[in-house]
């Protein structure tokens, strides 16, 4: 996968504004904090519709990676877009501007994300967890924001949750509520950062269903995951990422089954 | 004979009746307590004795100044000044700790410069200095920045000053007891919401901003509530502690205010242990409604607290299977 997408090459050899059928695209993504460099040039694009799944082992950068995608992290170098536009930066005449709180906020609006420690509101219910963003922040009226929750939340199988709270949740059900939250805002992409890492083993089954189910739909997904049956199953492309660089990608079937690289190799032996 | 594996039975009751029976022992004696318990009645006994008895403490004209209009002034004084110098305080509190948590150097200057400033300087020596202000400027006045100086260079009479109040007008005791009091409890809430909010996991505000919500939405929808669970505990006790700095005030001197009053009072009479005495029962009474009130609050808290609530809950249906 090279970094170059389609598109008209400014001066500087970066394009301008990526194709329409791109929702993200990383072109050269570096982070450092402070001198350790944790992203060292990161290229790779997720076509619309396409799910990308990301493994490597624990330190290799994948949460870093994937946190400035919706720029919970600023890049320290490289651009990075979603949806045709430059995540967290307005560039003019070949110059960079930072975007204000607001505005990184509003881009972040088309970004679902799904953590690995669910991250439920503790203090609101079900429900409440499901319309605080569509009220708060789209303005939605409550009664229309609630309906789409119990919606969504039927979706995932937990309409008979809507007035219970997190605490009283398995965390297979939390994460589904998580994954339900995301989508009331209704996202464009969804980010998942080892939805099922933190779950008992009998409760993955659940939260993977879910996420199928949401390929299945069409949705643009960018998965960081451990489970690679589902990478295999749903997975449109495989990166495999160490020391903060892409080793290898491609078809996850052909990546699982022959990996081309050593590095690759030591890391499925480990996990499958 | 028992086979070596089967384990040895007790001896007594039968196997329907296998509970054991009760513990039959004679308790440990404390001797000392007794003791104890013996010197401190003698030691209440002789204390009420000399309240009773000696004439010193004029019981009658205590109570008949006690209530008397300008001491019920002063009470009303008193808590109005706890409720508006903590409000105030509180208000400060969260702007301040925001403030210092935000990220923004000059704005997190700002704030360590006040809670260093005003919690380094005694609340009395505040008070004092507040009552003093007018000493500094005859008339509070606004306008331009510097317009003596620079009015002049440009060959411009008069000032550049758009409304002006005598100092004294605005700093009333009241307003100086108020300013000192509130700017002190600002910088102690500081800290306190300072704890509380730092107490909120860092995945809650994550979530908040991934979903879109800027960091002022984040903080009054998401961070600050969770930060309750800490701050209010603390805060309760922070009441009580106003209220009793209130009468540091007396040294402005703010002469409506509880402690002043019943001071003036023995002073007047030139008897003024009694009012002395007035003074403790006034400020206890008040102090312990306030802590009922607190108790009252805190339970009402982690009832209201779903989390706490929840918790129980499932613990009780788990018990009830
Ligand atoms: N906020 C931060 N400050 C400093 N270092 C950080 C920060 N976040 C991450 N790192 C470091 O960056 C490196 C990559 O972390 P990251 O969480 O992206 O790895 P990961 O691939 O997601 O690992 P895992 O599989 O364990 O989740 C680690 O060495 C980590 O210590
Ligand atoms: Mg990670």
């Amino acid at each position: 996968m090279s970094g170059n997408p389609s598109g008209t090459p400014d001066a500087a050899g970066l394009p301008e504004r990526p194709a329409d059928d791109l929702m993200v695209v990383a072109d050269g993504v570096h982070k450092s904090f402070g001198r350790l460099e944790v992203l060292k040039g990161i290229d790779l694009q997720v076509r619309r519709g396409e799910v990308m799944c990301v493994v490597g082992p624990s330190g290799s950068g994948k949460s870093t990676f994937l946190r400035c995608i919706n720029h919970l992290e600023k890049i320290t170098a490289g651009r990075l877009w979603v949806n045709g536009r430059l995540m967290g930066y307005r560039e003019h005449d070949g110059r960079l501007y930072e975007l204000h709180d607001k505005q990184v906020a509003e881009q972040r609006r088309d970004i679902g994300m799904v953590f690995q420690s669910f991250n439920l509101f503790p203090h609101m219910s079900v429900m409440g967890n499901v319309i605080e963003a569509p009220v708060q922040v789209k303005r939605e009226s409550r009664a229309q924001a609630r309906a789409r929750a119990l919606e969504l939340l039927e979706r995932v199988g937990l309409a008979d949750k809507a007035e219970s709270y997190p605490r009283q949740l398995s965390g297979g059900q939390q994460q589904r509520v998580a994954i339900a939250r995301a989508l009331a805002m209704r996202p464009e992409l969804m980010l998942f950062d080892e939805p099922t890492s933190a779950l008992d083993p009998e409760l993955v089954g659940e939260v993977l269903e879910v996420m199928k189910d949401l390929a299945r739909e069409g949705m643009t997904m960018v998965v960081v995951t451990h489970e690679m049956g589902f990478a295999r199953e749903v997975g449109d492309n495989l990166v495999f990422m160490d020391g903060g660089v892409v080793v290898e990608s491609g078809d996850p079937r052909e990546v699982l089954g022959d990996p081309k690289h050593e590095r690759t190799r030591a890391f499925l032996s480990k996990v499958l | 004979m028992n086979t070596p594996t089967e384990p040895p039975r007790p001896a007594g009751p039968s196997a329907e009746d296998s509970r054991p029976a009760p513990v039959k022992a004679v308790p440990v004696r404390h001797p000392g307590r007794w003791v104890a318990s013996g010197v401190l009645l003698v030691l209440a006994a002789m204390f009420v004795n000399m309240l009773v008895t000696n004439e010193k403490f004029n019981w009658p004209f205590m109570f008949e100044h006690m209530f008397s209009a300008p001491v019920l002034n002063g009470v009303w004084t008193t808590l109005k000044l706890t409720v508006l110098a903590m409000l105030l305080g509180i208000s400060l509190g969260i702007a301040v700790a925001v403030m210092r948590l935000s990220g923004n150097p000059v704005l997190a200057t700002l704030a360590w410069l006040y809670t260093w400033f005003f919690r380094a300087v005694p609340r009395l020596v505040l008070c004092v200095l507040f009552g003093n202000l007018g000493i500094l400027y005859q008339n509070l006045e606004l306008g331009l920045p510097f317009d003596n100086h620079w009015m002049p260079l440009l060959g411009l009479e008069g000032d550049a000053r758009f409304f002006s109040v005598p100092m004294n007008d605005v700093l009333t005791p009241f307003m100086a007891a108020l300013l000192a009091l509130a700017l002190s409890q600002g910088a102690y809430m500081a800290e306190i919401v300072r704890a509380g909010l730092l107490s909120v996991d860092k995945g809650q505000t994550e979530a908040a901003q991934a979903l879109g919500m800027s960091r002022g939405k984040t903080l009054r929808r998401i961070t600050l509530p969770q930060a309750l669970r800490v701050i209010v505990p603390p805060t309760g006790n922070e009441v009580t502690a106003m209220l009793k700095d209130t009468s540091l005030v007396s040294a402005i001197p703010l002469t409506t205010e509880l402690f002043f009053q019943l001071q003036a009072i023995g002073n007047r009479t030139f008897d003024l242990f009694p009012m002395l005495v007035a003074a403790c029962i006034w400020y206890l009474a008040i102090t312990s409604l306030l802590m009922a009130g607190q108790f009252f609050l805190e339970r009402s808290f982690t009832k209201g607290d779903r989390k706490a609530q929840a918790e129980i809950a499932i613990m009780q249906s788990k018990a009830g299977h």
